[in-house]
């Protein structure tokens, strides 16, 4: 009788070439997703002499640097000479390499984090790679996903592995069911906050529970994205039917016979019965309100019925310190009732929410309404761009006056020019509100699809369940 | 890879939690090419006004702490993004003869590993000990403390000797500042044995 393992302990046994005695693991990797700031891996590659290992295993995608708006001009469009030159650099960089590029020119271009299940690249059982830290995203198909610095990008393009410690496994479970107005989004804020930022480093989160099993595959997908706001390495989940079924057809998802012989390796992939963790939490799904963060960190996230903290209630001095500034930062007074915080403009887009699911919700909200700040809409991919326009849903955004732009990472880090202005308030559907995250001086309110077009059309922070009928 | 063995140097105390990688290196010049040095963008908007001159209220910018070469920083320090722009900002601080250690209770798991990469030793030490140490150093700006990787020591400013924990690889790549690429491929047969494994055996997980 062999010992109850996790899913994290299936996958990660799976993958160990060689184990060295003092426990660090050289780890295959299935699939390398490569980004347009990954110009320093290539460089080091070139500079050693080493080529590419697997191309066939390596896809990259232009997201961080694109433009939102007539992305036709191709890599011209890119108005900032710097980063011209890096998209340039990763054009030749695939070529050279002969790996797949979605580039600015593809059908398929969006981002990362969204092309890579759009197009079937994950699946359930595969150790995935990225240099970018929301590639926890790719857990919610019970795959083995976690983000890598340049360095490490660079070993795995010239030797397919990384040398990785065993992280520590931990089990979030979600009890009860998820009240109407309330998101993935809204859970994962509520994790966080009651976690804390560092609360699952040197963890692998496995999201469990009813309330997982009902969710969509995007409404996941969400939740993965944002584990590693709480610090965790990766976000997974175990795959079921609705994870097959989202897969299936997928344009490099295996078929036919493979495919048969893929879902049935992936059924037993899920946590054994028993399997120890080495921590357990769970949350009430039913107590959970739509929430929104006050603070420049993601641990500082509220119901939206409640109010900004009083720094003077916190009893340990450091976190004291660090709620002053925060609030000072924010602009922020304390006790103020979070619906009465005015916003300056909403970005809806991002890794976190801005696939086809997302949008639908806030088309929900916004139909039949007037946004009453600038609300830029950033579709995840140019085949959710497509899928909803499809549904009409670019057309209920432009009559209620939102932007409905062109795909990319966009406003979430700003990397592309799409900044807030110094002190500019904005109610954000992305995953940080960092100091400075969207921009020099910009402040960051983090919410749901829905909350972002509820903000969208009253101008501040607003409970998406008061609404009431347009 | 630069090696570290020990360093004695002037360490400087940053008091702030979640310390993440947008504030040690905005988004904003991560189009700037490595050769260049990055130096200039390390902790940019908490060193600089809109100006462009010096806030003299951070910690760096003061006169004890401009040569220090090892940050004591406080919870959950290099959080956020994985950007290694982040750590090769730090590196690239002081004309290229930037940070070489950095001490706090807990790190953001990328971060670490990415330091580990460039030489840079993170140092984990339960949060009253870090604590401790901030305030020697602003009881006694320009204070130094000295760090032994081999022996896994690290001196306070006030003395006291502190043992840390590094696992055996991390500490072995950067004492004798190892590239891994190398030392992977010592293990190209064995790779090259699961990768014919793995299209044996698990063909669907190859596109």
């Amino acid at each position: 009788m062999t010992e109850p393992r996790t899913m994290f302990d299936k996958i990660w046994d799976a993958h160990v070439i060689t184990e060295r005695d003092d426990g660090t693991a050289l780890l295959f990797i299935d699939r390398h997703l490569v980004h347009d700031g990954s110009r320093n891996a290539f460089e080091v590659l070139r500079s050693t002499g080493r080529g590419v290992r697997r191309p066939d295993l390596t896809y990259a995608v232009a997201d961080h640097l694109v433009p939102t708006r007539d992305q036709a001009q191709g890599i011209k469009g890119i108005k900032n000479d710097l980063a011209r030159r890096m998209a340039e650099a990763q054009v030749r960089n695939t070529d050279d390499a002969g790996i797949q590029l979605f580039g600015l020119d593809d059908p398929r271009q969006g981002i990362v984090h969204v092309v890579g299940p759009e197009q079937g690249l994950v699946l359930p059982g595969l150790t995935l790679v990225c240099g970018d830290s929301h590639t926890s995203t790719h857990g919610a198909f019970g795959c083995l996903a976690f983000g890598i610095g340049t360095s490490e990008v660079a070993h795995v393009l010239a030797t397919q592995t990384l040398w990785q410690r065993r992280p520590n496994t931990m089990r979030v479970h979600l009890d009860g069911a998820l009240g109407l107005g309330v998101t993935s989004k809204d859970v994962i804020l509520a994790i966080i906050a009651q976690l804390g930022t560092a609360g699952a480093t040197e963890h692998v989160m496995e999201l469990t529970g009813d309330a997982v099993a009902k969710m969509s595959i995007e409404q996941r997908m969400t939740m993965c994205n944002m584990a590693i706001e709480a610090g965790a390495r990766a976000g997974m989940i175990a795959p079921d039917e609705r994870a097959f079924a989202y897969l299936k057809g997928r344009p490099f998802a295996p078929e036919g016979e493979q495919w048969e012989r893929a879902v049935a390796a992936w059924k037993t992939l899920a946590s054994d019965p028993g399997a120890k963790f080495d921590h357990d939490v769970t949350i009430d799904c039913a107590s959970i309100a739509p929430t929104v963060t006050w603070g420049t960190s993601p641990e500082d996230a509220a119901p939206i019925t409640g109010s900004i903290p009083e720094p003077s209630a916190e009893p340990d001095a450091g976190q004291r310190a660090r709620i002053e500034r925060a609030l000072e930062y924010m602009g922020l007074t304390p006790g103020q009732a979070l619906t009465d915080i005015r916003v300056d403009r909403v970005f809806i887009g991002s890794c976190t929410n801005s696939r086809i699911e997302d949008l639908r919700q806030v088309a929900d909200i916004v139909r039949g309404r007037k946004a009453v700040v600038p609300t830029m809409v950033v579709p995840g991919s140019r085949l959710v761009k497509q899928q909803a326009e499809k549904e009409g849903l670019d057309q209920i955004f432009v009559a209620a006056g939102l932007d409905w732009r062109e795909p990319g990472c966009s406003m979430c880090l700003g990397m592309n020019g799409d900044i807030l202005a110094p002190g500019e308030r904005c109610a954000s559907t992305s995953n940080r509100n960092f100091e400075g995250r969207q921009g020099k001086g910009g402040r960051t309110h983090l919410v749901s699809p829905p909350m972002a077009a509820a903000a969208a059309v009253t101008g501040h922070l607003a409970d998406v369940r008061q609404l009431g009928d347009a | 890879m630069q090696p570290f063995t020990t360093l004695e140097s002037i360490a400087a105390p940053l008091d702030r939690a979640n310390v993440d990688t947008d504030v040690i290196i905005p988004a904003r010049f991560l189009v700037q090419p490595r050769s260049a040095g990055l130096g200039n963008f390390a902790f940019h908007d908490l060193r600089f006004d809109e100006d462009g001159a010096e806030r003299p209220e951070f910690t760096l910018n003061q006169a004890p702490y401009r040569d220090a070469r090892i940050l004591v920083a406080d919870d959950n320090f290099g959080c956020g993004s994985s950007r290694e722009s982040a750590v090769w900002a730090l590196v690239d601080y002081h004309h290229g003869d930037g940070f070489r250690a950095i001490i706090a209770p807990r790190f953001g798991d990328i971060f670490y590993n990415n330091c580990c990469k460039n030489g840079v030793l993170p140092i984990r030490l339960d949060a009253d000990t870090v604590a401790e140490l901030r305030r020697q150093l602003h009881a006694k700006p320009g204070a130094k403390i000295a760090i032994d990787l081999p022996a896994q020591t690290m001196v306070a400013p006030a003395g006291q000797t502190h043992k840390f924990d590094i696992d055996p690889f991390r500490k072995e790549c950067l004492v004798e500042g190892l590239d891994d690429i190398d030392l992977t491929m010592r293990h190209e047969a064995e790779i090259e044995a699961y990768e014919r494994d793995r299209r044996q055996h698990v063909p669907w997980s190859i596109p």
